[in-house]
């Protein structure tokens, strides 16, 4: 039983496994996944549906196609792969502790530490519905997860709470296995999901989808009778009279993620409240050398193919610093100013070269403009014809470009 | 002039076209010219489901149709996976179905999965 690995990466997700294979490729020869289901691909695994990979790839996958893609390319690396094998404790110094049936409590050591252990989702008790508390109340993943991988039918009469993607998958997925999907509902005046989901999973099947309207009552001793769904005014307060009672025996909620990072608190690694994910660098170094994030424990993604693109990079860094150690000349921090939630990275090695920000807009804008300055000096300007917070963003900056600007950047949008 | 949210990437174009000349706006691909021709002539869709799989260590087997099928009878092809069993082994892009409804489509499996040890 080996006890030091160069590198370590916390997950077997898409996150995980194109991390290490790119910190293969990139010259590290002594890495293990750790994963805590039986196999390794992640949510993946139960997302069935089609539209995964058409940015890495260049063609259309399902999702357990798409895990499998990086799966096979694991063969012959010799990236070891441990499964069932549950993460108890990082710490600063990559000290890693953790739990399997087969090894029982193992302590290893690693050159560097890749945490990749993705997200999960807000449940009931988080935005706190009113009501009874009767069985037939899932969210989205869950009820995905019991249909597609242990073949269980949630409900027949449906109504699902929030817009976000895998509720959206999950209405037309429910209605093609029998079930009467009757209502999406968004407090949102905009749906949290991708314009292709909303056309291609509610206006395909005819399911209405309410805006501005939330669930203000659920009905039922043993099981859901009902909810009471309302209107709410811009603060997002329900409007009396204005309830639309529905008869339905289950509620899917689709109300959100929560990065997973209890291991990375837990190691005293800074975490940015707006992502709920570590603060990193361009290099998606964390606060803590030789600590890196990526995938969806770092911020919520829209797409995988742009987390394994991040993960890339990730395993990229990971092995730079097992090779170099840590080097740099200081850090630019990034902001984020009008209509702009966070960004990914929040800070830029001053020796950085071309680099990516990740971020999201607060709201929906049509033709509008993404400005980048420092202090007064507008640095660059990038034109979009539609933004969404549903949206992930990407602008790149070149090095001549952040070489202009002085200790911080600032990130904003507004309409052009 | 009719307006399509195109669906073949994510990023979720939105295409106007002209129902006589078919001729399009708004897509920032050929992609999203052809998605709308297709639209308005003849909607496609891919269906992904789920099959039983027996003496296999999990009891579901991912499906799709290796090519869009009509969209009209998308609803009815689910229906008819409906008890469909197949026995693991299945690797990823077995053909399960030919012809899958008739269509040119095949039903192929989208994940690899051994037989049980016991089974």
């Amino acid at each position: 039983m080996k006890e030091y690995y160069e590198l370590i990466v916390i997950g077997g997700g898409p996150a995980g496994l194109a991390a290490a294979i790119s910190a293969k490729e990139n010259g590290l020869n002594d890495i293990l996944i750790l994963e805590r289901d039986q196999v390794l691909g992640g949510i993946l695994n139960q997302c069935i549906h089609n539209g995964f990979g058409l940015h890495h790839f260049k063609e259309e996958l399902t999702g357990p196609e798409y895990a499998e893609r990086f799966i096979r390319e694991l063969d012959g690396t010799g990236i070891d792969v441990m499964t069932d094998t549950m993460v108890l404790e990082i710490t600063k110094d990559r000290t890693v502790c953790a739990v399997s049936p087969k090894y029982g409590y193992l302590t290893l050591k690693a050159g560097a530490v890749i945490l990749a252990m993705g997200c999960r989702e807000r449940t009931r008790g988080a935005i706190s519905i009113p009501g009874t508390r009767p069985a037939g109340i899932l969210t989205a993943g869950a009820a995905q997860r019991f249909v597609n991988i242990e073949g269980y039918m949630v409900g027949k009469r449906v109504v699902i709470l929030g817009s976000g993607d895998i509720g959206l998958i999950m209405a037309r997925r429910m209605t093609l296995e029998g079930a009467k999907v009757l209502a999406c509902v968004e407090v949102m005046p905009y749906s949290g999901g991708l314009m292709r989901n909303i056309v291609q999973c509610l206006e395909d099947f005819g399911i209405p989808l309410y805006l501005s309207h939330t669930i203000t009552d659920i009905r039922g001793k043993r099981r859901v009778e009902g909810v009471t769904v309302s209107k709410v005014d811009e603060n997002r307060r329900p409007i009396p009279g204005t309830e639309i009672e529905f008869d339905c025996d289950t509620v899917l909620l689709s109300v959100g993620l929560i990065p997973e990072n209890e291991l990375s608190r837990q190691a005293g690694i800074p975490i940015d409240p707006r992502t709920n994910g570590p603060m990193v660098d361009e290099s998606l170094q964390t606060q803590v050398p030789g600590i890196f994030a990526c995938g969806n424990v770092l911020h919520v993604h829209d797409l995988v193919d742009y987390v394994s693109d991040e993960a890339a990079r990730a395993g990229a860094a990971a092995a730079a610093f097992v090779k170099n150690g840590a080097a740099n000349e200081g850090y630019r921090l990034v902001k984020t100013a009008d209509n702009v939630g966070y960004t990914v990275p929040q800070k830029i090695a001053k020796d950085a070269q071309q680099v990516q920000i990740f971020f999201r807009v607060r709201r929906i804008f049509e033709e509008s403009v993404i400005e980048v300055r420092s202090g007064e000096t507008l640095l660059a300007k990038f034109k979009r014809t539609h933004m969404a917070p549903g949206e992930m963003e990407r602008i790149a900056l070149p090095k001549v470009l952040l070489d202009k600007a002085g200790d911080e950047i600032t990130i904003s949008a507004k309409e052009a | 002039m009719k307006q399509f949210v195109c669906i073949r990437c994510p990023r979720g174009c939105r295409v106007q076209i002209d129902e006589t000349t078919l001729e399009t706006t708004g897509n920032s691909c050929p992609r999203g010219a052809e998605y709308a021709k297709d639209e308005l002539t003849n909607p496609t869709r891919t269906l992904t489901s789920t099959v039983i799989v027996e003496n296999a260590v999990i009891r579901r087997c991912p499906v799709k149709t290796d090519r869009p099928i009509p969209k009209p009878i998308v609803e009815d092809a689910a229906k008819a996976l409906d008890g469909m069993k197949i026995e693991a082994p299945v690797r990823t892009g077995q053909i399960l179905v030919e012809h899958f409804m008739g269509t040119e489509a095949n039903l192929v499996a989208t994940r690899t999965i051994g037989k049980r040890e016991d089974a």
